[in-house]
């Protein structure tokens, strides 16, 4: 279908009206709404910490030990007789900042690395391509797992490097296919034939046109990133004791699953939430994007 | 079994009403339109982009768009209505009664199915026996002249070139032997010389099978060509209706005057006469219009215009106006403008840029494939080299060649007699600034998330070097000079219309100062009114400054209207070199024959078609000797096939690759008496 030239006011108001429908598709979906909804829930309690929790979460230890739910603890208490009900509500807290940041710099890194194979091609392409390809292969965890073992240091930080640096290859080969059909534009020709060079083509005239692929591409990580950090966590070799951290407390109480599956279950729900919320929020990103 | 009744229309169109639903809002795209196509008639519908035929022709073949509605009026095909047709009722009026042939052949066959097994579900579809579709399949394709129905029937789509594909689109959509065929812009994406086997072929069939036709088209020329009667579509409103030629010879309505004006025609060249354009914007998706629909875009337009709609007005046999004012409108008032003072162009002088022996060649699949081979020659300041070919003919390769964007694999280029790098990598920032490129899509050659401000005032940075205060005053200038609103800077290319982007695209070449700018298809993505507007802003700024254009265009109108010479291209070899009238008035290579003959024309010819045999061949493996004798219609004998004749100068200025001698081709190619006219 053709569309009408229309007057520059007109072009304006539709490009606005483009936006505002955008907007409009991402907050009328019941998907993103939830999606936000739980996001924020455990963003707020991050923030907010010991303040809300009725119990404190690390400190609050009673005589209690493995008492199952009741008016009291509403979740039950763990091993040590801690209130899980608080456990949960600080255990937000380390994940929402070590996932994201894992992602930052994983969507920076492959960003970058996508716009160099994409856009100078040739060698640098078929080399980084081929590494690209070579860490793809692996499962994720286990190269994680093999990179934390032969740093040799077990904290967040490491957690964050080595995720970002396992997902920067996922991501620049997603980059690096919008690149390539950006770079076959005439507007990056007429850049080259005026004298620009390759950094200024690269970040300045292509990176904001793959801008949407990079934001959707970011939040479908974000949610594999908050998986991988529970997982690593809860095999030891991510956030460390004495932290609430959902994936801790489930590494801790796991052999007592039975008979107090409390000390699991709640803690597995909310890593459960906050993966469903993030891809929520994600496949709206994504909708809206596409159209 | 269409079981028609033999008389009445083959198609009604009753006061159709068709609203889209977007954001919230219907918007009418279709004002009560009607028409009428008889039996076997052939009936063009014309008009700019934006004004309603592929709506049209979409809810005819009720195949609207999800958001689109029929909102009233009615369409009726062989006396039966079909709006509001449901389920099995709609499966065949689709299978048996109409039959859709759109724009882009490739997009209309399925590229993982064998073309066979596509013709035979055409006819199984219209209840044809298993068993006998697929001799009919073979009798469909040598029916649409396909040489070799058989092999054709066992390649998939993509072994196919574009004229192929389109035929057999046809073939399938003959297969039912339809009450009414719909042609949407059938032939827009072919080249010339196959674009008039296509309209040949459809003429043939049309006449031979009596088909009803509906046929859409932007291109008057073609409706021209192809039909009986027109309408004229503006704003989704049918503003003039009668036999093409009294509306194309007397047109009455202020639009298809307009129309007719924009399209650069015979004789007319840059140096006198600017051309005409219709100033203004198509009124925007579903605005609520009162008066006459043209009427803000009108010359002639009063109060009595903006108040009231006229009706449609009939005129002599059929013929019938929608304007107030009708009589007045062959009258409408030309636009005002001096006659341009062009630089006379001196070939004494040494020329800007001289290319010589420039050969490329890509290596695919094991393959050498000759895109150029041997190209010489020069442009001067000032002076526009018009290049001319089918695609795949070196036009573009040639193009990039000159700016460095491929590297030549021989040859050389010289800037003021200095040479080139063969790449733009190497070449310096002044000699960056020389040569300049406007290209075919303003969409994809502007940045969209960038300014327009921002855009300019880059390629000012880089091109002219200033930065800053200066910028802004150069900005602004330059702003004025492509006729570009101020309140355009701040936008995105996205809120800017196609002739607006285009401006900004060529006030971007402009920046620096070019002394010669390739014009890639320039308008090619215009509608015509836009297109006259910038090929008179590309000529104005070409009298002001003294650049040289580089111009590519298949439409041989505009390449004639701008060009000082002319370049034949065919399979990456110069074919043929001269001053524009030269090349265009002959005698002319058999080639530019050829290409010259295809194009249909609004005057209806005067020209006699010289058919091309054949497919242009593959340029992985070019013909002996004269790569063109394999479709020659002029070919001597053996020695075409043996040896490849030199581009010779025949007159001065005038280069010819052919082995036969020019008095023989002015004798040959003697002007048929004016009365004759082609077929």
């Amino acid at each position: 279908m053709s569309v009408a030239p229309l007057s520059p006011a007109e072009l304006h108001a539709e490009a606005r009206a483009a936006r505002a429908e955008r907007r409009r598709l991402l907050l009328r979906s019941p998907g993103v709404l939830i999606g936000a909804a739980v996001l924020l829930f455990w963003i707020a309690c991050a923030l907010l910490g010991d303040r809300i929790t009725p119990y404190d979460p690390i400190f609050d230890q009673s005589e209690d030990v493995f008492a199952s739910p009741s008016a009291e603890h509403w979740l039950g208490t763990d091993r040590l007789g801690r209130d899980v009900f608080s456990r949960v509500l600080a255990g937000s807290r380390d994940i929402l900042l070590v996932a994201p940041a894992a992602t930052l710099l994983g969507t920076a890194l492959g960003t970058a690395l996508g716009l160099l194979t994409g856009y100078l091609r040739g060698i640098v392409d078929d080399v980084l391509s081929r590494l690209i390809d070579a860490v793809l292969s692996l499962p994720l965890i286990v190269i994680a797992v093999t990179a934390i073992a032969a740093l040799g240091t077990r904290s967040a930080t490491t957690v964050v490097i080595v995720i970002g640096a396992v997902f920067a290859p996922i991501i620049a080969r997603t980059v690096r296919a919008a690149v390539l059909a950006e770079r076959e534009l005439e507007y990056v020709r007429a850049a080259r034939l005026r004298g620009e060079r390759a950094p200024y083509v690269m970040f300045v005239e292509i990176l904001p046109n793959v801008m949407p692929v990079i934001i959707v591409e970011a939040t479908v990580r974000l949610g594999y990133a908050v998986f991988a950090v529970a997982s690593l966590t809860f095999i030891g070799f991510g956030i460390q004791l004495p932290s609430p951290d959902w994936a801790v407390q489930i590494a801790d109480n796991y052999q007592f699953v039975d008979p107090a599956w409390w000390t699991v279950l709640f803690p597995a729900a909310a890593i459960a939430s906050l993966v469903i919320a993030v891809n929520l929020v994600s496949e709206g990103l994504q909708q809206a994007y596409e159209r | 079994m269409s079981g028609a009744p033999a008389t009445g229309p083959a198609l009604e169109v009753r006061d159709l009403d068709v609203a889209y639903r977007v954001r919230g809002r219907w918007r009418r795209v279709l004002r009560g339109v009607s028409f009428q196509i008889g039996r076997g008639e052939s009936y063009g519908l014309v008009g700019e982009s934006g004004c309603g035929k592929s709506t049209a022709a979409l809810a005819i073949a009720q195949y609207l768009p999800r958001n689109g509605r029929v909102r009233g009026g009615d369409i009726l095909v062989d006396g039966r209505s079909v709006v509001g047709l449901r389920g099995q009722e709609l499966r065949r009026y689709r299978a048996q009664t109409v039959s859709m042939v759109y724009q882009n052949p490739g997009a209309a066959l399925n590229p993982s199915l064998r073309v066979g097994d596509q013709v035979v579900e055409a006819f199984t579809a219209s209840g044809v026996r298993a068993d006998e579709a697929s001799a009919r399949a073979r009798a469909a394709l040598e029916r649409v002249q396909i040489a070799d129905a058989e092999s054709v029937l066992r390649r998939y789509p993509h072994q196919l070139s574009g004229g192929m594909q389109q035929r057999v689109v046809i073939a399938m959509a003959l297969a039912k032997d339809p009450s009414l065929l719909v042609l949407d812009e059938p032939t827009t994406g072919l080249d010339a010389t196959v674009e008039a086997e296509v309209l040949d072929l459809v003429a043939q069939l049309q006449r031979e099978l009596r088909t009803s036709v509906l046929f859409i088209s932007h291109n008057l020329g073609v409706i021209a060509k192809m039909c009986s009667r027109v309408g004229v579509l503006y704003a989704g409103r049918l503003v003039e209706e009668g036999p093409v030629e009294t509306v194309l010879r007397d047109p009455r309505h202020p639009y298809t005057v307009g129309l007719l004006r924009c399209i650069p025609r015979g004789g007319v060249r840059k140096d006198h006469g600017r051309l005409d354009t219709i100033p203004g914007f198509l009124p925007p998706l579903g605005a609520e219009l009162r008066g006459c629909v043209f009427a803000d875009r009108c010359p002639l337009a009063d109060a009595r215009c903006t108040a009231e709609e006229p009706p449609l007005v009939p005129l002599a046999e059929g013929h019938t106006s929608r304007c107030w004012y009708h009589e007045r409108a062959a009258a409408l008032p030309r636009e005002e403008a001096p006659d341009l003072e062009l630089p006379p162009i001196d070939r004494e002088a040494p020329p800007l840029l001289r290319f010589r022996d420039l050969g490329k060649v890509f290596r695919e699949r094991g393959h050498d494939v000759y895109a150029l081979l041997g190209a010489e020659g020069a442009i001067w300041p000032g002076e526009t080299l018009g290049l001319v070919g089918e695609s795949g003919s070196g036009k573009t390769t040639l193009a990039n060649a000159l700016l460095g964007i491929v590297e030549p694999t021989e040859g050389t280029v010289e800037l003021d007699g200095r040479p080139l790098a063969p790449r733009f990598q190497k070449r310096t920032p002044e000699q960056l600034r020389a040569l300049q490129i406007v290209f075919q899509n303003p969409d994809s050659a502007l940045n969209r998330r960038h300014s327009v401000r921002r855009i300019l005032l880059r390629a000012l940075r880089k091109l002219a070097g200033l930065a800053g205060g200066p910028a802004e005053g150069r900005l602004r200038e330059l702003a004025l000079r492509v006729r570009l609103p101020e309140r355009a800077l701040t936008q995105k290319p996205v809120q800017l219309s196609g002739g607006l982007k285009q401006r900004v695209a060529i006030a971007r070449a402009f920046a620096g100062e070019p002394r010669l700018v390739v014009c890639d298809e320039p308008t090619s993505a215009l509608d015509v009114s836009v297109q006259a507007a910038i090929l008179n802003l590309l000529v104005e700024l070409q009298a002001e400054k003294r650049v040289a254009y580089l111009f590519i265009s298949h439409d041989l109108g505009v390449v004639r209207y701008i060009s000082d010479r002319i370049a034949v291209l065919y399979l990456g070899r110069l074919q043929e070199v001269g001053p524009a009238e030269v090349v265009f008035e002959g005698p002319h290579h058999p080639y530019t024959e050829a290409l010259l003959s295809a194009v249909p024309t609004v005057d209806g010819g005067g020209r006699e078609r010289i058919k091309l045999e054949g497919e242009i061949p593959s340029a992985a493996a070019p013909p002996s000797g004269c790569v063109f004798h394999t479709r020659c219609p002029r070919k001597l004998g053996r020695v075409c096939e043996l040896e490849e004749p030199p581009l010779r100068e025949v007159e001065p200025g005038h280069l010819l690759r052919c082995h036969i001698p020019i008095e023989e081709l002015r004798r040959l190619q003697a002007k048929p008496p004016a009365e004759r006219v082609g077929a």
